[in-house]
């Protein structure tokens, strides 16, 4: 469960600091008149999206930091047999890349106004993601061909179990980024509604992004590796 | 009195915020049923989460009924008993007491006492309970499946959750059962991030964090909790899916199971244990501290003084909440873990008792030299108190590896735990319930009724438990539809069954005057008015009650103090309103 610990102790040291802003020193019971937090005054404020996606991603970085801590608890058995990482996850991961760099593009252009290129950049992070699937799908199939199967290995089970669920937020992502899409192309000077709306996109990207590298450490077997080291290092 | 209005008015939030983009309902459909109102999408999440939590209740008359009359009744068969078991504890954790305190409750309190008009997100508000109830549904399948619901206990603990000599375990029931979870923390991720982000950014003008009333404080940082660990629940009920359906190992060992060996192997179950109690221990947390929450503000409401040491209040929810987080192996001390690691949980455990000490001394002193009003709110609290203190402490001594170790799964742990996170819970629910209704329905309850209700409730739910920690003492085991004769187990804890299960049938019944005092009252209740307990928080000063959609009709509310100015010195009247402007202080008159 080290995993989750590690992330919880993030979360609680960001939720400390931002405690810390909100005056928990104060005495309420002696004041009286409009008080103001410092996190409520003016341009400082986040938009109330962004906060809400910021809550999500911990959500979802907290599903994962468990699907890791099983994976380094279930990997300590005897049985267990890593398969080895098919050669597209590489291509993958690059296509990863892409999208996520082309979403930032198209989020740094809808924040200067320049519709066009974030419209083209937006569509090119689409299209990359949905080849990323089907890379990722290619993977499942390379894995199976070679008779790496779900059922014969819980390291094969994790494989398609961890690409899976990424897979599946992923796709959720890619919903909100058509919806995005279509308002983008619909409009012509761009809202601040609207940038918020790449903006946002961006922002999953890159966390999936993260995810992603994070579960590829784990699937090429660096993590155990790395444990191992340090394993060897405490004792 | 400090006057903290700031001079510098510059990035100040303006006073009136504009109206948000509320969906505004335009036939009965989107109004009553897809409705995108928190008050409406409260009172849904509450009358779902009530009524399967009457087929729980039903549920453990039919298991009081064996326990107390073994034999007697030809349909209770042991597996039978098991799927009784193990649908009334996941009924009662998850659908009732998770859903009603943080998507009753939350939804109804929190846009009201921080001012704001809706949640943030009304659509995925609307979306959740939508989900909830969908869960509701997918776990009431399951009664009617081939081979019943399951009967692997709430725990759902693998290897034998998924085998075929637990009832539903090769059958349909454990599929829906997970299924339903997940379903259920779809959902609720979804209700969890409007609340959250609600209290964070939809405060009104003047409402700082720590003037929120704790209920607030209680629900946020329940839910902050909840989205952090029903994420392991999602995780191990996912992987137990994989291994039920496409023949994965990731908790299934090696096993024969009715001379046949399974193409199971190597799996871990300990590995599943790990994650259900790193969501399960903070669970308990989330349903108390919401309870916390609400008790605090009854207790100060109803004794008409502020609440003592509101500042640690507040702390001691944060640090309850975090270190809840780092106790969840006490669950496991006979799983045959390292002692070292015992050791450690059982400091943690005890840790926790510090910080929820200061609370219960903080209820305490609020109501010394208060002007207690026994109505039936308070009544609740108060029992809240007593039974909160009584579980705890039987949770001290579970707390501690030497102890629990012979007392695990005994019937004292079944005693501890619904004293705790059973009863106490409940009363404060009630409390509640009968503490906003006025401003829900805008009449009052019938107090003979509510009356009867608590002291029937209460002093009930001692005749059932207490006697039950006397029969863990000596020996019977949990889960066991039948002692029969054994050399430790004396025939008078026989008697003391019986004596349990009557106890339990007069309770349940007692709930069915609540449910019709609830209908009764809709109708027949005197006019409650818009603040009938005189309180202060900002959901009794809305300009109508019941709340319209909107709550606030033309001008959301400012907030210009803390919530609990009960009987301030000099005062006019024996409490101030958050949004009242004025000192409410009369000049002191020469003598």
């Amino acid at each position: 469960m080290s995993v989750i610990l590690v992330f919880l102790l993030v979360v609680f040291g960001f939720s400390l600091w931002w405690l810390s802003q909100q005056r928990l020193l104060s005495k309420p019971w002696t004041e009286q008149g409009l008080a103001v937090d410092p996190s409520h005054r003016g341009e400082a404020a986040m938009p109330t999206a962004k906060i809400a996606l910021g809550i999500f991603l911990a959500v979802v970085g907290a599903l994962f930091a468990l699907f890791a801590s099983a994976y380094f608890m279930r990997m300590e058995y005897s049985d267990w047999q890593a398969p080895p990482v098919p050669s597209v996850i590489w291509a993958n991961t690059a296509i990863l890349v892409a999208a996520s760099i082309a979403l930032e593009i198209a989020a740094r252009t809808a924040r200067d106004g320049r519709i066009d290129i974030s419209r083209v950049a937006l569509a090119i992070a689409g299209a990359a993601t949905l080849v990323f699937l089907a890379g990722q799908l290619v993977a499942w199939q390379q894995l199976s061909l070679a008779g790496h199967y779900l059922e014969v290995n819980p390291a094969n089970g994790f494989f398609y179990l961890l690409t899976g669920m990424h897979g599946l937020h992923i796709i959720g992502g890619l919903i909100a980024l058509g919806f995005t899409l279509v308002a983008l192309s619909a409009q012509a000077p761009i809202s601040g509604q609207l940038q918020l709306r790449v903006e946002l996109c961006a922002m999953y990207w890159h966390f999936l992004l993260f995810v992603w590298l994070g579960l590829l450490v784990l699937l090429a077997g660096w993590a155990g590796d790395f444990i191992a080291i340090c394993k060897q290092v405490l004792t | 009195m400090v006057d903290v209005t700031p001079h510098d008015e510059s990035g100040v939030p303006p006073a009136e915020v504009p109206e948000l983009e509320l969906y505004h309902p335009k036939s009965w459909w989107t109004t009553y049923v897809f409705s995108q109102d928190a008050k409406t999408i409260a009172i849904q999440y509450s009358g779902t989460a009530i009524a399967i939590g009457f087929v729980a209740l039903v549920l453990s008359w039919l298991m009081r009924l064996q326990l107390g009359f073994p034999g007697t009744f030809d349909f209770i068969t042991p597996e039978a008993y098991y799927q009784f078991v193990t649908m009334h504890g996941m009924i009662m954790v998850i659908y009732l007491l998770t859903a009603l305190f943080l998507g009753g409750f939350g939804n109804y309190l929190i846009p009201l006492m921080v001012g704001a008009r809706d949640m943030v997100f009304p659509y995925i508000n609307m979306l959740s309970y939508w989900i909830y109830l969908l869960a509701v549904l997918v776990l009431v399948v399951s009664f009617f499946a081939p081979g019943g619901p399951t009967g692997a206990g709430w725990t759902l603990y693998p290897p034998q959750a998924i085998l075929s000599g637990t009832p539903g375990g090769q059958g349909a029931g454990i599929i829906l059962m997970l299924v339903s979870l997940i379903l259920f923390i779809i959902g609720f991720t979804m209700g969890g991030l409007n609340y959250v982000v609600t209290v964070i950014q939809g405060r009104t003008r003047g409402m700082t964090l720590m003037r929120l009333p704790l209920t607030v404080w209680g629900i946020f940082t329940a839910t902050v909790m909840a989205l952090l660990a029903f994420p392991a629940l999602f995780v191990a009920c996912v992987m137990m899916l994989f291994d039920r359906l496409l023949g994965t190992s990731f908790f299934m060992p090696a096993l024969v199971d009715a001379g046949e060996q399974l193409s199971y192997g190597g799996g871990s179950p300990i590995l599943f244990q790990h994650l259900f109690w790193f969501f399960g221990h903070p669970e308990v947390y989330i349903v108390a501290l919401p309870a916390f929450g609400i008790v605090s503000d009854l207790i100060s409401t109803h004794a008409r003084k502020n609440i003592f040491g509101y500042r640690m209040m507040v702390w001691a929810i944060i640090i309850i909440g975090a270190l809840s987080f780092v106790v969840w192996a006490h669950h496991m001390y006979v799983s045959g873990m390292h002692p070292w690691f015992g050791f450690f949980f059982a400091t943690t455990t005890l840790i926790i008792a510090i910080p929820t000490a200061i609370k219960v001394y903080n209820w305490v002193l609020t109501l010394w030299r208060g002007d207690i009003h026994l109505r039936v709110p308070m009544l609740f609290a108060l029992a809240f108190i007593v039974t909160f203190v009584n579980g705890g402490l039987t949770g001290l001594f579970l707390g501690n590896v030497v102890v629990d170790v012979p007392l695990s799964d005994t019937m004292f742990v079944v005693a501890h735990f619904h004293m705790v996170m059973g009863v106490a819970p409940i009363l404060v629910i009630f409390g509640a319930i009968y503490h906003w209704y006025p401003k829900i329905t805008g009449r009052m309850f019938h107090e003979g009724m509510a009356q009867f209700h608590f002291w029937v409730t209460f002093l009930g739910a001692y005749a059932i438990f207490f006697p039950m920690h006397y029969v863990g003492l000596v020996g019977v085991p949990r889960r066991y539809p039948e002692i029969g004769d054994t050399a430790f187990v004396p025939d008078s804890v026989q008697d003391l069954n019986a004596f349990i299960t009557m106890a339990a049938l007069i309770v349940g019944f007692a709930q069915i005057v609540f449910l019709f005092n609830i209908f009764w009252s809709l109708r027949h209740g005197r006019e409650a008015g818009g603040n009938p307990w005189r309180a202060t928080s900002l959901e009794w000063q809305t300009p109508t009650t019941p709340p319209p959609h909107g709550n606030w009709g033309d001008h959301v509310p400012v907030v210009y103090r803390w919530a609990y100015d009960y009987s301030v010195p000099g005062a006019s009247q024996d409490f101030i309103a958050q949004n009242d402007p004025g000192t409410g202080i009369k000049a002191p008159r020469p003598a």
